[in-house]
């Protein structure tokens, strides 16, 4: 350390070598966080301006819009979605509303299955004290997260044969089914870290005044913990969004979601990158504005439960 | 049975405890005993339909899943009518509990069953039991061991991640303009489908032929840019995917753990005339251990599902090189529809994992004992 002290008295002499270092530290970092903004963006932007190029244009590698091409509709237009098809039949377009409209009821109908029962189980393991055989909260909890570890592949092929036989099989039911036991560990996570720092004693108070649990759970906490649930709910709907494994493997002409449809398409398509870049570009969209408006509630359902 | 009873200090206590009647508990027992003699019946009825040896019986098994939900009901109903509190109580755990055990108790169970016989969906014969021919059959599987092998890799690379996470947290907690963009900008990749991803990077960016990831490598001096010929390369293409996706989610975790540290001990070390560099390695990284453990065991966790990338840009080419278990396994039931084999991989990959996952967890949980 003594070096460091001596080093440091030196540049304290020189006040305009500790500036000049200032300042290029500055430059360092600013330059280390475009850096990393263009790492993370550019995939994105040029998906979005892929999606108006035509062969040409991909083919050169034109990269920005009206400086070196000339945007056009084409890969739009393969969707059903440019302006002068819009007003149009197009199956390409009913085959994608379709598929956007079973990973909607998807994602929202698993994510409020597992916010309802996830918050109830998550509100009776911080408040009661259950005993289930020679189990307690901690092995409760425990059974609940132990759920995350396991792998898709392990429940795959069960779950086709249990859905055949259940008539489940490429049915939204079925998928809402298997994704809530997804993200139900994770719910639980956050809604418990969510429940332990309400403080108990407003609870106390409601059921001295005559409240039952149920009342005071509704009428006291849950308004409390509402910016936590729409926290799960969100990273809920984010995961099951993007869910391809048990999507591609139960779900085959009704029930097929986007991911699977963009799986299948990428094969099929060749050199056709302008409707490929579209079809992509439509399925990510809906994710790119709720993390942009709702980033906050992505972090704090994030950070639940992991930093303390 | 379902148990719930107020003990301890900080838990809710309830200060009414109303007596509950014989004649309402005995209404409850009625009530669960009544509902679990319909669920035997329906699912006894299925049985003996599916056997051949009744007539009558349903087209499938969906009376057996209403039954059940109706049992479930009835239980939760009869836990209120016969323990009063205690049974609200236990209502607010029941749903999730049942929802649960019933949805992985099954597929385990049958999972292991599948696991010991020759099931494959194309042949004729339907499915027998073998023993533990798909068992000496993993033993010898190349293919599988290899993408076991991989997976090794693939956790390792999850260390790399998390050094860049770090640094990236670390960026973000600096006093700096326009946090909140780079906040977004840095989060925005976790948000996208891993399907999305796969074109959008690997088969587009870098396409050999016109991908710009392509073009830039050439502009470099590497001649041909091919991401995913080579074994090596293709990994690595395939671990950067990855690693764009996940390293937000390390980021985001890291960065709530840099933001909830004291700002008085970096100060203080500021003071004592400790550099940057000094300061991050004694004071920074030390109290960030236990979110950093955090961090990077939840990641190996998904990192042992890692599938829908491999799939859709590689295949597990090239010879296998890409392949993680999930992915080989995926193609196992899709390709072959080898169902009975590939369920005993998915099997024998779960308890690996699972002894992995505790053996990491009891490891860890010692060595922060240690340090700290």
């Amino acid at each position: 350390l003594d070096t460091s002290i001596a080093i440091r008295d030196s540049a304290a002499e020189r006040p305009g070598l500790r500036r000049g270092r200032y300042v290029s530290a500055r430059l360092l970092i600013y330059a280390a966080l475009l850096f990393w903004a263009f790492i993370s963006l550019f995939p994105i932007y040029w998906t979005f301006t892929t999606s108006f190029k035509t062969a040409v244009n991909v083919t050169q590698g034109h990269l920005i819009p009206w400086v070196d091409f000339q945007p056009d509709w084409k890969g739009w237009r393969s969707l059903g979605l440019s302006p002068d098809t819009i007003g149009r039949t197009s199956t390409v377009r009913s085959e994608f509303l379709l598929r956007f409209e079973n990973s909607i009821f998807a994602s929202v109908g698993a994510s409020l299955l597992a916010i309802v029962i996830g918050s109830l189980a998550a509100y009776g393991l911080s408040r009661f004290e259950y005993k289930f055989g020679p189990w307690r909260n901690k092995d409760i909890s425990f059974f609940f997260l132990s759920q995350l570890i396991l792998p898709p592949v392990v429940l795959a092929m069960p779950f086709l044969v249990l859905y055949k036989e259940l008539a489940l099989l490429d049915t939204r039911l079925g998928l809402i089914l298997v994704y809530t036991l997804m993200v139900l560990p994770i719910v639980i996570w956050i809604m418990r870290d969510q429940f332990e720092t309400i403080p108990i004693e407003l609870e106390q108070a409601a059921l001295v005044d005559g409240c039952t649990v149920w009342g005071a759970f509704f009428r006291i906490v849950l308004p409390i913990a509402l910016p936590g649930i729409v926290a799960a709910f969100i990273l809920s709907v984010i995961l099951c969004w993007n869910e391809y494994f048990f999507a591609a493997l139960l779900t085959s002409t009704n029930a097929k979601t986007l991911p699977v449809m963009v799986a299948s398409q990428t094969g099929s398509q060749g050199i056709s990158w302008w409707s490929m870049a579209a079809l992509s570009a439509a399925a990510i969209a809906p994710l790119l504005v709720i993390g942009i408006l709702l980033e906050r509630y992505i972090v704090k359902g994030l950070t639940a439960g992991a930093v303390k | 049975m379902l148990k719930a009873s107020p003990l301890g200090d900080d838990h809710l206590q309830s200060v009414a405890f109303g007596h509950i009647s014989p004649s309402r508990k005995n209404a409850g027992r009625a009530l669960i005993a009544l509902s679990s003699l319909l669920l035997l019946i329906v699912l006894l009825v299925q049985i003996l339909y599916r056997a051949g040896s009744l007539s009558a019986g349903f087209a499938n098994w969906r009376p057996v899943l209403y039954a059940y939900l109706i049992w479930a009901t009835a239980l939760g109903a009869g836990q209120v009518l016969i323990r009063g509190e205690a049974g609200h109580r236990a209502l607010f755990l029941l749903p999730a509990l049942l929802f649960t055990i019933s949805l992985v108790i099954f597929p385990t169970f049958f999972g292991l069953y599948i696991a010991f016989t020759d099931w494959n969906l194309s042949s004729l014969t339907g499915r027998r039991l073998s023993g533990l021919d798909n068992f000496r059959a993993l033993l010898h599987d190349p293919y599988y061991w290899n993408a076991l092998r991989n997976m090794i890799f693939y956790v390792l690379a999850v260390l790399v991640q998390y050094a860049i996470a770090f640094g990236l947290a670390l960026l973000l907690n600096a006093d700096i303009r326009a946090r909140k963009f780079f906040r977004v900008a840095f989060l925005l990749p976790f948000m996208l489908s891993p399907v999305a991803v796969s074109w959008m990077i690997g088969k587009s960016l870098m396409e050999y032929r016109f991908g710009p990831a392509a073009t830039l490598a050439r502009h470099l001096g590497w001649d041909s840019p091919a991401f995913f010929t080579s074994p090596w390369i293709a990994r690595f293409s395939i671990m950067a995917m990855d690693a764009w996706v996940w390293i937000p989610f390390i980021m985001i975790l890291l960065l709530a753990g840099l933001q909830a540290l004291p700002r008085e001990v970096s100060e203080a070390a500021k003071v004592d005339g400790a550099t940057p560099w000094q300061s991050f390695w004694q004071i920074t990284f030390p109290l960030m251990l236990p979110v950093s453990v955090t961090a990077i065991i939840l990641k190996i966790i998904f990192q042992l599902k890692l599938a829908d990338i491999v799939i859709n840009v590689t295949a597990g080419g090239p010879g296998g090189a890409t392949d993680t278990v999930s992915s080989f396994i995926f193609r196992e039931y899709r390709d072959r529809s080898n169902v009975g084999y590939g369920t005993m991989l998915a099997e024998f990959y779960l308890v690996l994992i699972i002894i992995f996952v505790m053996l990491l967890l009891h490891l860890v949980s010692r060595w922060i004992r240690k340090v700290t």
